[in-house]
């Protein structure tokens, strides 16, 4: 294949991951208004801040077409790998303890014995 | 260059994703529902970024793309960890009310 044609067949693949990237935003944001509580809401926004960002760093090294970018955007995205799994929990810590939750909808509530023994023990003391 | 279609599709549905956002910020109903849509709304902001800097090619928004991110996820621990002094205590009727409630 000649230069042109591979020039083309990257702008077409940049083109296609930076769609996919903001459709998942997109998906999120629906996702935020449509589901009832805090638990399946977070379950939705978390979809762009780690596969979304990926789509579109991906995209974005493709389009400046140099090696030098990457290590920067492997960067951004690492960044964001580690502090988005730790909001998260947090989130979703403050979450449970403050009854945002239906414990109707849940088919298992892992957390309510540790939780239950807990307080036993606090109530012993 | 990207085909302008793609460019147009990502950013209605990110233009969309937003208006979404932003929806869920206004209504709530609780503040960890609005800090959660907020930060969906800041990886909107830094996608279009990323998006902006992949179609003029440059790299002018790095730098923000990455302190956005620090920011964040600042702010997101912050809330999570100060909504929980602000229960009320437990009045027997099993959902317990917060402040973050009204």
């Amino acid at each position: 294949m000649t230069a042109e044609n591979w020039d083309s067949v990257v702008d077409v693949a940049s083109g296609i991951l930076l769609a996919a990237g903001a459709l998942l935003s997109l998906g999120a944001a629906i996702g935020m208004v449509r589901f009832p509580d805090l638990m399946s809401r977070m379950h939705a926004a978390s979809k762009p801040q780690v596969l979304g960002m990926f789509l579109v760093l991906v995209a974005l090294g493709l389009q400046l077409r140099t090696w030098v970018v990457w290590p920067v955007l492997l960067l951004a995205w690492l960044f964001q790998l580690l502090t988005v799994p730790i909001s998260a929990h947090m989130i979703s810590r403050a979450g449970y303890r403050t009854k945002h939750r239906h414990p109707e909808l849940l088919s298992e509530d892992e957390l309510a014995a540790v939780v239950a023994k807990a307080g036993e023990k606090k109530t012993a003391e | 260059m990207i085909n302008p279609v793609f460019v147009t599709v990502a950013e209605v549905a990110l233009g969309l994703a937003a208006a979404a956002a932003i929806y869920r910020i206004a209504k709530g109903p609780s503040l960890l529902d609005r800090m959660l849509a907020s930060d969906v709304l800041l990886s909107i902001v830094v996608t279009a970024l990323l998006l902006d800097m992949a179609v003029n090619r440059n790299l002018n928004n790095l730098v923000l793309v990455i302190s956005l991110a620090v920011v964040g996820f600042i702010g997101s621990v912050t809330v999570a960890r100060f909504v929980q002094d602000r229960s009320v205590p437990d009045d027997g009727t099993g959902r317990r009310e917060t402040e973050d409630d009204r």
